[in-house]
């Protein structure tokens, strides 16, 4: 049974729809890639599936059970952890305090502060700053820290690289690597498309919405995902997407 | 001159008290409780009550009324202050408004407009005095009141940084949304928050009933001596609130010092200029008020 299900779901933004029923699944250990282009949905259906949008319709499945109507905080105890976009940190507290944050739903697992700072080395001497103060890749480390601290079964990533240079954003990336040959199972947004290539097993990009283009990322060629990306392979619907 | 200053300062204990829970609801609720005095009333009401009819000693009796204060305190938020604040930020305060109007002639009805006290029933603690080096008195109560603020503010604050449950509380509080999505359960924390204060709410109540007299409309100037201190002291800062408490007091002091009705107007003298002082400090000064009133 996969590890995670995403059936016909649908989110509406008041009158906006943002996702018009995506389905996928997702093994576990598996690294899924969502691209696409800005206001294609991507950020909607992670925050559905962490329980920060309630769907209009549809379902989310973790191994088999219905997620639906649980709210955020009980999901991130059954194992779904998102680090959301722009990080969202608690900047009035320290990165300890942050990481500890994580643990609130005490699902067991063995991240701890220390294994944290382990895997991003750059945070030790800031363990006692306020987030507020820190660069823009030190607070990336604490996000995905915070996610990780309560010992996800899917971590949920959505644009790790938003704001960062290019080689924090490599750094970001080493640290992420070790975490899917750890066997981790992923979901990430990015918007750097060989990046996305390069680092998942399966890449769904999504236009307006819906699923525009599924398939193992070894296998897709780059051309494919860019017509999909800008909705080039609708041929005869006549419609340009703004 | 020293003995005023040491009163004051003492007498800033009770305002620290009272400005605290009011302080806490705003800085990890961002509600401002205008029901704060009057249900600061109800609990010496409700001490008065206890140890009037049933012979409790107020001490004993805040083991039933500080849970009483919690239990309220975890209803006001679940089914008045969650829902009110759906409809914006100015619908909460409306509401405990309107919630304070409520207490103040619920306990008008009950027990009239009699004015009553805790005092006798403290035996000779309220009026007891240590002498201190210098020939100065100080009243017992004063000093058990301004320890009970040094230990609650000091409590509340290592709860705030030390503990998980704090942690959560001051998460929510930044970011309800996201402590959601790292496991916290922001309503939860809310509603014990809430509770929290309410047992401050509590404790402010009993020392303003053994301290002094209370009638059923006492809570508005203790409402607004609470806002005052919280205001003086940086509302949000626990730490604050003792230094805003004893700034008021010291006031009030020295203004009835230098004149019989100057002990109120010295208070908000010192409230007013602080606001000012803040206010341009933040780069709206009384100039950019002025302005703000002519393009509105």
């Amino acid at each position: 049974m996969s590890l995670l299900s995403v059936e016909n779901l649908v989110v509406r933004h008041g009158l906006l729809q943002a996702v018009r029923g995506v389905s996928f699944t997702i093994e576990r250990g598996e690294t899924l890639a969502l691209v696409g282009a800005n206001g294609a949905g991507k950020t909607t259906l992670l925050r559905a599936i962490a329980g920060a949008h309630q769907p209009a319709a549809g379902r989310v499945l973790l191994d088999g059970a219905d997620l639906t109507n649980i709210p955020s905080h009980r999901r991130v105890g059954m194992g779904v952890a998102l680090v959301p976009e722009g990080r969202r940190l608690f900047v009035q507290m320290t990165v300890e305090e942050n990481l500890l944050l994580g643990k609130t739903a005490g699902r067991p697992g063995d991240w701890s502060v220390d294994k944290v700072l382990e895997m991003f080395p750059n945070l030790k001497p800031r363990r006692h700053a306020k987030t507020g103060h820190l660069s823009g890749g030190e607070q990336q480390a604490t996000a995905i820290g915070r996610a990780l601290m309560s010992n996800p079964g899917v971590l949920l990533l959505d644009e790790v690289s938003l704001g960062l240079s290019p080689l924090i954003v490599d750094r970001v990336y080493a640290a992420l690597q070790g975490l899917i040959a750890s066997g981790t199972t992923i979901i990430l947004v990015e918007q750097d498309l060989n990046r996305a290539l390069a680092v998942s097993d399966r890449v769904i990009c999504m236009l307006e919405g819906r699923v525009a283009l599924e398939g193992p990322s070894k296998e897709v060629s780059r051309d494919e995902v860019t017509k999909a990306y800008f909705g080039l392979h609708r041929k005869g619907t006549g419609s340009v997407p703004a | 001159m020293s003995n005023q200053i040491i009163q004051g300062i003492l007498l800033g204990g009770y305002y620290a008290l009272i400005a605290c829970g009011l302080s806490f609801m705003f800085s990890v609720m961002r509600i401002i409780n205008l029901a704060h005095g009057s249900l600061a009333v109800f609990a010496a009401y409700a001490l008065w009550l206890l140890a009037s009819r049933f012979h409790v000693s107020p001490f004993a009796g805040l083991l039933i009324v500080l849970p009483l204060m919690a239990a309220i305190g975890w209803a006001l938020q679940r089914f008045l202050l969650e829902r009110s604040a759906r409809g914006g930020a100015l619908l909460p305060i409306l509401t405990t408004f309107g919630l304070a109007i409520v207490i103040d002639n619920l306990l008008f009805e009950q027990f009239g407009a009699d004015t009553r006290s805790l005092a006798p029933y403290i035996g000779s603690l309220s009026y007891d005095s240590w002498e201190w080096p210098g020939n100065i008195y100080v009243g017992k109560l004063a000093v058990i009141m301004f320890a009970t603020a040094v230990v609650l503010l000091g409590g509340l604050q290592l709860f705030l940084t030390r503990t998980r449950l704090g942690r959560s509380i001051r998460a929510t509080s930044e970011d309800p949304d996201t402590a959601g999505l790292v496991g916290v359960d922001a309503r939860r924390a809310n509603a014990i928050a809430a509770a929290i204060a309410m047992v401050t709410v509590g404790l402010a109540g009993a020392f303003l009933g053994m301290r002094a007299t209370f009638d059923p409309y006492a809570g508005a100037p203790q409402l607004l001596f609470a806002f005052e201190a919280a205001v003086i002291g940086g509302a949000g800062s626990l730490w604050g609130t003792l230094i805003g408490g004893i700034v008021l007091a010291l006031a009030q002091t020295l203004g009835a010092q230098v004149h019989p009705q100057g002990f109120l107007i010295g208070g908000h003298a010192v409230f007013l200029v602080v606001l000012f002082v803040r206010l341009s400090a933040s780069g709206l000064g009384v100039r950019g008020l002025l302005r703000l009133g002519r393009t509105s």
